[in-house]
């Protein structure tokens, strides 16, 4: 067989299972029978209710858990642990608050001894590329929610991530700041040639990133369906195609919403 | 509604500004005058509650000398910081250091036994607890036995300072360290178990080895939390050093509240207990300073740093 890089998933999930405190009283499935392929350069987008388990196939993928069934392959080769090729951007800040902002951008190459002078101008190009290379010698305190995002993604980008791994990365912020981390992580992306996984339950966020949609249901996460989503880029959210994705994927999701809910209720 | 009422109701008077800025002071000058003009106040009521009471005739200055007797006469007070070692054949008994230098050298020696017993404490238990966490044979070794002998008072340990360092020095030192070592390793296994995982798993995607990620982010990430707890036992430190000192270990501030106690001089008594707490609130000062300096990632407004 020809090992030709471009034919190859970026992710490929093949019947993936995730429990939780197996063997124990505690067991709990997290995630049963995913089968899922990325390929390279693509933006997907989990969608689910919380507690569905999608953050927890972000965290199997980037090789921070590993999978308790299942076949889990990144560019072919099985992940067995974290790769600085899988970059994993979290809700919350986890910029290191005691080094600076170029230390935390460059934060991975000293930990491979890369020397300083190397280190600040790989930091510095990253920070431009987030546009905020006047924050280089600033302290994660003194930055905005949504500039600390984009410190955090100027990171992962410092390790040249052929896959961007997102869990929920906009959470936090409030909905305009939020809208402009969109456009620019969608600059991002198409600079940077990577495959996206983004982890979110807004579904506008859905409707403006994804080229699909994978939505889950709750407990155990499964897939139930997986949407694509063509809309013309640049995507204007009140289009009459967007308005009817997202009132497909409200729909999708309203049946899983309502199920967690009674199985909350029956718990109750 | 009722909340626009009220505002409204307030007349517009232009805020004056601030009396530092009037003066054109230096930032944090003026809380920090002002800290310490309440500190003043604080013991100044307390120090004339005192004379109150001793001019009422309701406090003996046999038995409680207010501040005014026992602060009086420092030379007086100084003669009994014996540190010549008299008792040496051949010393004589004029022989020495002048009484100001005594009394130096009696605060200097038992300040020391602080610093190292607290140096020694922090620096093993830090080793200690994130060995603990970093080797899991090791904590099973000597987690049980460490929080076995954690709840044990340091008056305990008195006997077996004696047993294994006779007098001087070394057994002082070992009582404020045994004192300190068992619960701040316990707190650093604490600290540890309530790092960020994100800080750990940013470390794990970016390929950080086992090592790396100990010494790269999880022993920056419980350092603010060592040092609280270490001021805490600062105190504790204090309280310790006197009573090791009480056993006889040449010179020392315990050593002074001893003979006051034996000779019955109430003066010497509260002489002695103003240098220990003025020392304490030094220390304590100090130890902020330090403690701002290494945190310096730190808001400032945190934990009110400075906060008298």
């Amino acid at each position: 067989m020809v090992f030709d890089p471009l034919s190859q998933d970026a992710v490929a999930c093949r019947g993936v299972a995730k429990v939780w405190a197996a063997g124990t009283a505690r067991a709990h499935e997290a995630l049963r029978d995913i089968d899922l392929t990325v390929r390279p350069g693509e933006f997907v987008v989990f969608l689910g209710p919380s507690g569905c388990g999608k953050s927890t196939l972000l965290y199997l993928i980037a090789g921070l858990e590993a999978a308790s069934g299942g076949e889990l392959l990144a560019f072919g080769t099985p992940v067995t642990g974290p790769s600085p090729e899988r970059s994993l951007i979290f809700q919350e800040t986890s910029l290191l608050p005691w080094l600076s902002v170029w230390q935390n951008v460059s934060f991975g190459l000293s930990l491979k001894g890369v020397p300083e002078a190397e280190r600040r101008s790989v930091a510095r190009m990253a920070l431009q590329r987030v546009g905020l290379a006047e924050a280089f010698d600033k302290r994660p305190d003194e930055l905005s929610g949504g500039m600390r995002q984009r410190v955090a993604v100027a990171r992962a980008l410092a390790m040249r991530p052929k896959v961007l791994l997102m869990d929920e990365p906009f959470a936090a912020l409030d909905v305009q700041t939020r809208q402009k981390m969109q456009d620019f992580l969608l600059d991002v992306w198409r600079d940077s040639g990577a495959s996206v996984l983004f982890v979110t339950h807004h579904i506008d966020e859905a409707v403006a990133l994804a080229d699909r949609v994978v939505v889950f249901t709750a407990r155990p996460g499964r897939i139930k369906t997986i949407v694509r989503n063509d809309l013309a880029r640049p995507r204007d959210p009140f289009s009459p195609e967007a308005e009817a994705m997202r009132r497909h994927l409200t729909e999708l999701l309203r049946d899983e919403v309502d199920r967690a809910f009674a199985e909350q209720e029956a718990l109750v | 509604m009722a909340v626009d009422l009220a505002r409204a109701a307030v007349p517009h008077v232009r805020p004056r500004a601030p009396f530092g800025q009037r003066l054109a002071l230096p930032d944090g000058f003026v809380p920090l005058l002002q800290r310490t003009g309440w500190m003043l106040v604080s013991v100044g009521c307390f120090a004339g509650l005192w004379e109150l009471l001793w001019a009422l005739g309701i406090a003996d200055a046999k038995l409680l000398p207010p501040p005014h007797i026992f602060l009086g006469n420092l030379a007086e007070q100084a003669r009994f910081f014996n540190t010549a070692q008299r008792w040496q054949i051949g010393t004589g008994m004029n022989a020495g250091p002048s009484p100001a230098m005594a009394v130096l050298i009696t605060v200097l020696a038992s300040t020391g036994r602080v610093l190292a017993g607290l140096a020694l404490a922090a620096t093993l238990s830090i080793l200690v607890g994130v060995a603990i966490r970093y080797v899991v044979l090791f904590e099973r070794l000597t987690l049980p036995t460490i929080t076995l002998l954690a709840p044990v008072s340091p008056i305990a340990w008195l006997p077996v300072a004696i047993f294994m360092f006779g007098i001087g020095n070394a057994p002082a030192i070992f009582m404020v360290f045994i004192a300190l070592f068992f619960t701040m390793v316990l707190s650093t296994i604490h600290q540890i178990d309530g790092v960020n995982r994100n800080y750990i798993n940013v470390a794990r995607t970016m390929g950080a080895s086992k090592r790396q990620i100990y010494a790269r982010v999880i022993v920056p990430a419980i350092l603010p939390g060592l040092l609280a707890v270490l001021r805490l036992n600062l105190f504790g430190a204090w309280m310790v050093v006197l009573v090791a000192e009480a056993t006889g270990v040449g010179y020392g501030l315990g050593q002074v509240i001893m003979l006051a106690r034996n000779t019955f001089n109430p003066s010497l008594v509260f002489f002695t207990i103003t240098l220990i707490g003025l020392l304490g609130f030094a220390f304590d000062l100090l130890f902020r300073l330090v403690q701002r300096r290494m945190l310096y990632w730190l808001p400032r407004d945190a934990g009110s740093s400075l906060g008298l």
